[in-house]
């Protein structure tokens, strides 16, 4: 295999990486907030690429990625608040039932409203078949623009959760919920917020990538398979980890189609998955001290 | 108390009793879609053409007088529910005949249940193995997988091409395409240099083209229903393949073509003629059928027509054929005018049905349309000249 080749199967990973990368974040603040994992997140993800599609026939592209995001969060906290909230001590277990529930409630909402056909957002730089080329590698500009995303998102996170102190407060919560009550936050009101991020924050993952994955009223649950499988590698709560373990995935299942026939794509990454949980269930980059005091 | 019982008893009684009476003024009609869930894209135009027709041909007197109810079963693509629902449809509902289900997985399911029963079955998916060996029962309206593939290698070596990258998805129709490609191809002499199967839900296919592309390929073959047939074409010209693309039957759908936007400019695919139906001379015998279909179903449900509800169309139309040519409603009369029905003009094709061929459609129901400007034409004669052009 020449050096092209094999630079041509690292962007193609790169790819897939980033995408399961930026699905993987929603996930992890929720998580960080209340230690549910939130089934819905994929349909967050959806419903964000949905609405910026529909809103983009009346307006600009910009104003309408921000409209969805902004109309995600706000479905986010009607969500927590109509589910969630008026529940007392809920268990993991339940709250996680839940949430599949509502996960399959938005997806059959969203094919009542948008029926089962596919859409997408156009490509934010150039067209469909627009690419940088370096000699005989070639990259998609959208790619850039959801590596750049995640990177950013990213970034701001964890400025969010260790200097803010509205992000330690939810950081707070997750640790320990009791302790966090006694010191005055209103554990409540952090779990409703926790839900507006990560809805808003699923909602731009469903912006950036639809270009590249097209926009569907179930392709939701896909995407969240592969985001929850990265939140689970880097370990769960920790976004700049989701990141690294996206891309190692991406880059894994890339390499893997070189070699075997791509049908074993899924084999070789859920190989990993259950490798690590095996090995290391707090994840790669996750603290094992830190699992141990988790619930789930 | 007793009187309220007695009352009771009797209006049962009559229910009962009227029951059998009121069904016998109409001819039941069962039909197994996928309306909702993962083949939703066949089943829920399917259902949206059956009730439109049903409405027409009721307003209209019915059938010999008779009116027609029509049950509509939403399998979601689920071999498992399309089983217990032909049950129910021919155990409780007593249909006379069953059209559907949408997808090859589901109508294999339940094709031994339907021979078993003697109820007429008018599939709407497209797999050979649904009518070879044919099952005395079991119909099938969409043109056979064969002819798509065979029609994709007449066109490659009108283009001189030989050498065929084929992807195809992990789903029903993928696999069937790709048994017949691999069957088919050293007949035309055709080389396959790479064959890969990608998951139904694949959100990127960089790799596997790369992988196609550096085994050789000049042309790709690709084969599924998912939105990922759009995304192929888009990575394939975003790697800068050259080559044409050739997608299966199942791209008739503009939706895909409006998702991977100026990548799909120059796609060549075998497909029914109704998405050309405007553009069609006016001597073709299936013009005034196509026209209008699509006029009715878009004026009315204000959405693109799809070949896939044509396919409910088609066995609508046969069933109402054979209906009228046995002048009667008996399950076996009716079964053995589908059997000798000829000429019937379909949005498919021209259904001409024997013992032997229970699908009725020749390769000439294919035509090969292409992408030009976002929209479908019909691929004109190529020469290697305009072959070498698309490639730019």
């Amino acid at each position: 295999m020449n050096i092209e080749l094999l630079s041509q199967y690292l962007v193609a990973g790169i790819t897939y990486g980033t995408i399961y990368a930026i699905v993987a974040i929603g996930f992890n603040i929720i998580y960080n907030a209340t230690g549910i994992i939130n089934f819905a997140q994929g349909e967050f993800v959806m419903l964000g690429g949905m609405i910026a599609v529909s809103l983009h026939t009346v307006m600009p592209l910009p104003a309408a990625i921000l409209a969805a995001v902004v109309a995600t969060m706000i479905i986010g906290a009607l969500i927590e608040v109509i589910f969630i909230r008026w529940l007392d001590n809920a268990s993991v277990l339940r709250m996680i039932i839940i949430t599949i529930g509502i996960s399959i409630f938005i997806r059959e909402a969203a094919l009542h409203i948008w029926g089962e056909g596919v859409r997408a957002l156009p490509y934010f730089t150039g067209t469909a078949v627009t690419v940088f080329s370096i000699g005989d590698v070639h990259i998609s500009p959208q790619v850039l623009w959801v590596t750049g995303v995640s990177a950013i998102i990213v970034v701001l996170l964890n400025f969010f959760f260790d200097y803010t102190l509205l992000g330690r407060q939810m950081r707070a919560c997750s640790a320990n919920r009791d302790a966090a009550q006694l010191c005055g936050i209103s554990a409540k009101n952090m779990v409703t917020l926790s839900f507006v991020l990560s809805a808003g924050i699923g909602a731009l993952a469903g912006c950036v990538v639809s270009p590249i994955t097209y926009v569907q009223y179930d392709s939701g649950t896909g995407l969240a398979i592969k985001g929850f499988t990265v939140a689970i590698l880097g370990g769960l709560g920790n976004s700049t980890a989701a990141i690294a373990a996206g891309l190692l995935l991406g880059i894994i299942e890339s390499f893997s189609i070189s070699i075997l026939p791509s049908a074993f794509k899924d084999v070789v990454s859920i190989s990993i998955l259950l490798l690590i949980l095996f090995i290391r269930p707090s994840g790669i980059f996750g603290s094992v001290e830190a699992s141990r005091l988790k619930e789930f | 108390m007793k009187a309220v019982k007695f009352l009771a008893v009797v209006l049962f009684t009559c229910i009962v009793l009227a029951a059998p009476a009121l069904a016998k003024d109409t001819i039941k009609i069962g039909a197994i879609l996928a309306v909702t869930g993962p083949a939703s894209f066949l089943g829920a135009p399917e259902a949206k053409t059956l009730e439109m027709m049903v409405e027409e041909i009721n307003k209209k007197g019915g059938i010999k007088g008779k009116q027609i109810e029509l049950i509509i079963k939403d399998s979601g693509a689920n071999p498992e529910k399309a089983l217990s629902f032909a049950k129910q449809l021919i155990e409780e509902d007593k249909v006379l005949a069953i059209i559907g289900p949408s997808t090859t997985g589901e109508t294999m399911k339940i094709k031994s249940v339907a021979e078993e029963a003697k109820a007429i079955l008018l599939s709407c998916a497209a797999a050979e193995v649904i009518v070879n060996p044919v099952a005395k029962y079991v119909f099938k309206t969409p043109q056979m997988d064969k002819y798509a593939v065979i029609k994709i290698f007449e066109q490659m070596k009108k283009m001189n091409l030989s050498k065929a990258g084929v992807l195809s998805s992990n789903t029903g129709f993928g696999k069937a395409g790709k048994e017949q490609i691999e069957k088919l191809a050293a007949e035309y002499g055709i080389q396959i240099v790479a064959s890969e199967v990608y998951d139904k839900a694949a959100t990127d296919l960089t790799a596997e083209v790369t992988k196609v592309k550096a085994a050789g390929a000049d042309a790709i073959i690709n084969w599924s229903i998912e939105p990922a047939q759009a995304i192929v074409i888009k990575n394939a010209r975003q790697l800068d393949f050259k080559g044409p693309i050739f997608q299966s039957h199942g791209f008739g759908n503009i939706k895909y073509v409006e998702a991977a936007g100026e990548a799909a400019e120059g796609v060549i695919f075998p497909a029914g003629r109704l998405l050309i139906a405007d553009s069609l001379p006016k001597n073709n015998p299936q013009k005034a059928v196509l026209t209008k279909y699509k006029k009715d179903y878009e004026s009315k449900f204000k959405e693109d027509v799809s070949t896939f509800g044509g396919h409910a169309y088609d066995a609508m139309l046969i069933l109402t054929k054979a209906i009228e040519k046995a002048g009667s409603t008996d399950k076996e009369a009716v079964r053995d005018a589908i059997e000798n029905l000829k000429g019937v003009v379909g949005t498919a094709g021209i259904f001409n049905f024997s013992a032997q061929d229970h699908n009725g459609l020749d390769i000439n129901a294919f035509e090969m349309l292409t992408v030009k400007k976002g929209k479908f034409v019909i691929l004109s004669t190529p020469t290697k000249k305009e072959g070498a052009a698309k490639k730019k």
